[in-house]
């Protein structure tokens, strides 16, 4: 992949003669090495402009200045959106969520940053590019945004960072007994779905081999989620320490950071960091002295594919292979890369296994929450004063988290980003936590918002880290189909449920929207949603839905409007809007005749 | 063989050899599991198509990749799964252009069989119609996608001999095919090739020339849609005070094609004027609602803001509303106007236009000259349509059948040949 990406980088596309030398390079046939390339968005087999722009879409960027940006760029460099100018020196492309959601509306060009877009920068930016100057000294790096972190002794993971301090802490402890602590820890992925990292790393400790990898998940496709982005940027030593402690812990000497092609800009900073390290004796060969303790790095770039988050799918593409996810026949930590036990962990979750052991046992159990102790990186965009990344303490109140971000109005949340859940009022006094969890088939099977109600209150948040509201003014619906959208175009495509059965959901969803549907047509999303879920391959397409079914549980009177039903003239035909062309064609007809 | 674990299949026990998939430990105990990208002999289960879901320990999981090992409780005919099952084949036929009947693997397909087996006639989601193609270019191979499933079975089985892969999934979600390596595929044997075309489970893979070797099973046609009533309307006749129903018409944007055709039963008429009364129409000449109506005919769609005043008006009207005709229906000739921008219908209507006088420079446009929309919509965009009446225009004794049809409440009993304008 990392070829691919030279060949992208440099001639903007791949052609048909670069492929067929590639693919006698790797001995294998051409049309699989096209299966790949066309499996991820940022290759291109077309030429994709000297500077490729990609503009994000997710719903928060909509809601932000998404319209006017892309009319401004469609306009400035004349061409419609998916299109390269004649002269290849711009392609502008959209794409889903590039990670930068607290500073929309913002676009990558070559993967540099653009963040908070309006028109205006829009033909500033265009026309300097014209007159050649460099993209570097025209984008802005991302901010970091940390808007809120705990009292000192609470904080987790931003305070001061010294290098060395987690990793000198395993000098003369056993690797076993790392495991024993992070299990103590009751560390649990991060990334979303909170497996226990103890147990993992255990695992592949068990599984015998000759060779073991740690890989770092920087993938950070979900939408609504950048903590990811703002940890490697403030402390990209941590990583590398909390990877080099996995590493210790299983018995791997090679470590790689699987990092989002979205995240380009980080790549510097993390080699030089690596860099460092090297040149400190932190990584290498006899790290700080041990005997035989080896560990090295290398970054690994994606290469956009949200799929790619999951691990087996990650692992595939790693190995250059289409991102689809495995049967799961073998678990990574048994087969992972190359057939060698893996472990898989989020940014995040290495980061906090090196601050476990930098801060001791007894002083992170101290933090947070009896099942969840320590903090917890959250995300926040969408309708309030302050987004941003916030560091919050596990089992903090959601209303309390609400005046921290001064969200004005909040009407719904969406908690864990699009495959995560719709929140409404009704959940504002359950905590952040992972305290008194409900199995996920009974959660999404309640159906009555009071029997809801009952069971729910009690039952803790527990978050991947996307946080995104919206007020009273916002519709539901867009967001819901934005939601759907996404998934069409994530969709790995190897089973039909996802494939097929997100792109009929959105279909559905269109039609609610024109307010074409009725009553059925709500039981047949419902039924719909359960077979995805039920079918799926992976968690993509089992959790695709999630969005959709809760919201239709707690908001069932913003579908109820648009339905046929209840009313016999279409609720969204506005006959002004429906005559405005007319209406400006006329006046500027009459004004050039007076 | 003598490393026997005890598992449950639907509360059942049985006793089955450690570490063997559980689509297969279920088949040596006589139990079927439904699958379609699991095939016999194979090293790794697939685990793409999902028709073998079951539920292995409270968990929903795929049969071909759950190997069976001691105390394992399984479900596998619950009603729920079974619909699943289905819903999963319907989304393939939904997903797929399948046409059975001129199929070469008519008769030998899996998906075929599998529908029949679970007693599919329609399916319940909407057609996606997705553009898909046929790959002639190879020199012994047609790749079919229309009928591909996307199984993954010749992606993972078929290979050369230095282990390059002939076919491959490209693109992804709902664009994702599966293509074939022109170059590599010339390398495969005869017998290679018709390996291939016989692993495929559909008729997606075909070797030229040999697709007939293979006698055609059996066909079996069933009679569908025989049990299916069209829904109607409970207690809907009402009659005028003298004993008639009411009926209003209206032509919108439309060519009047539709109330010619409505005239066009000759004598009829005065059967239908027995029954049926007319307020509001161009046919009495009567301009505005008089009375409340039980049937509204609308003939056209919307271009302009009269139309949409005229249509709403109906709806209040009419109990019953329905549309006759295509333009009514999808909006028919006059939506052509959509593709290109209004600004250049009016330019070439009124200023630019072979007809215009020279030196013409004005659009017509008045407060009490209606307005034209952005777009022509089709009726059912602005209200809520009861009934629609295709055809261009439908033939008069097919529209009076369904408003009498409709009136007095009888079943609809229309014959092909009435609604078949070829």
């Amino acid at each position: 992949m990392n070829i691919l990406w030279d060949i992208q980088k440099k001639r903007r596309c791949i052609s048909r003669d670069d492929m067929t030398k590639i693919s006698k390079a790797f001995n294998i046939s051409r049309i699989e090495l096209e299966g790949v390339i066309s499996f991820y968005h940022f290759y291109h087999l077309k030429h994709a402009g000297k500077y490729t722009i990609y503009l994000n879409n997710s719903i928060i960027s909509k809601y932000k200045d998404f319209y006017r940006v892309k009319k401004a760029f469609e306009k400035e460099i004349g061409i419609k959106t998916g299109h390269v100018t004649k002269d290849g020196l711009f392609g502008l492309f959209e794409t889903s969520c590039i990670g930068l959601s607290d500073q929309e509306t913002s676009a990558l060009i070559n993967f540099n940053a653009f963040t908070n877009l309006t028109p205006e920068k829009v033909k500033t930016l265009i026309s300097k590019l014209r007159q050649g100057e460099s993209l570097e000294s025209l984008s802005n790096f991302p901010e970091n945004n940390i808007q809120y972190t705990p009292e000192e002794n609470k904080t987790v993971f931003f305070k001061p960072y010294h290098q060395g301090n987690a990793l000198k802490k395993i000098i003369g402890i056993e690797p076993d007994s790392v495991i024993d602590l992070i299990k103590a820890s009751k560390l649990s992925g991060r990334g979303g779905a909170f497996f226990p990292t103890g147990l993992k790393w255990q695992f592949c400790r068990d599984n015998k081999s000759d060779q073991k990898y740690i890989i770092c998940n920087a993938d950070e496709g979900e939408p609504g989620t950048f903590k990811d982005r703002v940890l490697m940027n403030e402390h990209p030593g941590l990583l590398i320490e909390g990877m080099t402690i996995a590493g210790y812990a299983v018995g791997a000497t090679e470590g790689t950071i699987y990092l989002r092609a979205e995240y380009f800009y980080l790549k510097n900073k993390l080699e030089k960091t690596i860099k460092k390290f090297l040149e400190k004796g932190l990584l290498g060969k006899n790290i700080l002295g041990i005997e035989g303790f080896d560990f090295n790095l290398n970054i690994h770039m994606g290469a956009g594919a949200y799929v790619c988050g999951e691990e087996t799918a990650l692992i595939a593409s790693m190995e250059g292979k289409r991102g689809e996810p495995t049967t799961k026949e073998f678990f990574p930590v048994e087969k992972g890369y190359l057939g060698k036990p893996t472990v898989v962990n989020n940014v995040e979750t290495l980061c906090a296994a090196a601050r476990i052991l930098e801060m001791g046992l007894d002083n992170y159990l101290a933090i947070g929450t009896k099942a969840t102790p320590g903090t917890k990186l959250m995300s926040v965009s969408g309708d309030c004063n302050k987004p941003g990344i916030y560091e919050i303490e596990w089992g903090m109140k959601l209303k309390y988290f609400l005046d921290l971000i001064e969200a004005k109005d909040p009407h719904f949340i969406l908690f864990n980003g699009f495959s995560g859940e719709c929140l409404s009022s009704q959940d504002f006094d359950r905590e952040i936590s992972g305290e008194n969890l409900l199995a996920e088939h009974i959660q999404f099977q309640l159906n009555d918002p009071i029997e809801y109600a009952r069971k729910m209150s009690a039952v803790g948040l527990r978050s991947g880290g996307a946080f995104m509201i919206f007020d009273k003014t916002r519709d539901l619906l867009p967001i819901l189909k934005n939601i759907t959208d996404f998934f069409v175009a994530e969709s790995c495509g190897i089973c039909v449920p996802c494939r097929t059965g997100n792109f009929l959901l959105n279909k559905k969803l269109h039609k609610i929207k024109l307010c074409h549907a009725d009553k059925n047509d709500l039981e047949e999303i419902k039924e719909w949603c359960s077979i995805i879920k039920q079918s799926s391959r992976c968690g993509l397409g089992k959790t695709s839905t999630n969005c959709l079914l809760t919201a239709m549980l707690k908001f069932p009177e913003e579908f109820n409007k648009c339905l046929l039903a209840e009313s016999d003239i279409n609720q969204a035909f506005n006959l002004e809007k429906a005559v405005d062309n007319y209406d400006k064609i006329i006046n500027e007809i009459e004004t050039t005749y007076e | 063989m003598n490393n026997l674990v005890n598992i449950k299949i639907d509360g059942n026990k049985y006793q089955v050899e450690a570490g063997k998939n559980l689509v297969d430990a279920a088949k040596e105990n006589g139990i079927y599991i439904p699958t379609l990208c699991h095939f016999h002999n194979q090293d790794h289960a697939l685990g793409t198509c999902r028709i073998c879901t079951v539920i292995v320990n409270g968990k929903t999981t795929t049969s071909c990749t759950t190997k069976v090992n001691e105390g394992i409780e399984v479900e596998i005919n619950t009603p729920e799964l079974i619909d699943t099952r289905k819903a999963i084949i319907e989304m393939l036929f939904a997903e797929g252009n399948h046409f059975c009947p001129s199929c070469e693997k008519s008769g030998n397909c899996d998906l075929q069989n599998l529908a029949y087996d679970m007693g599919i006639t329609v399916t319940r989601f909407p057609h996606v119609y997705s553009n898909k193609v046929v790959d002639f270019n190879s020199d012994r191979m047609i790749m079919e996608s229309n009928r591909c499933i996307l199984c993954m079975r010749c992606v993972e089985e078929v290979k050369t001999d230095e282990g390059k892969n002939i076919f491959s999934f490209v693109k992804r979600g709902i664009n994702t095919r599966v293509q074939i390596d022109y170059e590599e595929e010339k390398k495969l044997t005869q017998s290679e090739a018709m390996h291939a075309m016989n692993l495929c489970p559909v008729g997606a893979i075909l070797v030229k020339g040999m697709v007939y070797k293979e006698p055609f099973g059996d066909r079996k046609y069933d009679l569908v849609g025989k049990e299916k009533e069209a829904a109607r309307k409970e207690n809907f006749v009402k009659k005028g005070a003298n004993n008639k129903f009411i009926v209003a018409t209206t032509s919108l944007a439309g060519c009047f094609g539709c109330h010619m055709s409505l005239l066009d039963i000759d004598t009829d008429i005065v059967d239908v004027l027995e029954i049926v009364e007319f307020n509001k129409s161009p046919l009495t000449d009567i301009k505005k609602f008089s009375k409340r109506c039980d049937v509204g005919l609308i003939e056209g769609g919307c271009a302009n803001s009269e139309n949409i005043e005229v249509l709403k008006e109906f709806r209040k009207k009419c109990d019953i509303l329905i549309a006759f005709g295509e333009c009514a229906i999808m909006g028919g000739i006059p939506a052509m106007r959509n593709f290109v921008p209004l600004k250049e219908c009016l330019e070439e209507a009124y200023i630019n236009g072979l007809t215009s006088e020279i030196g013409a420079n004005i659009i017509p446009n008045h407060e009490d000259i209606p307005k034209l929309l952005n777009n022509v919509y089709p009726c059912n965009e602005i209200v809520k349509i009861d009934y629609y009446i295709p055809g261009c225009p439908p033939d008069a004794n097919h529209i009076w059948k369904v408003v009498k049809n409709i009136l007095l409440n009888e079943e609809y009993s229309i014959t092909h040949e009435e609604f078949k304008y070829d």
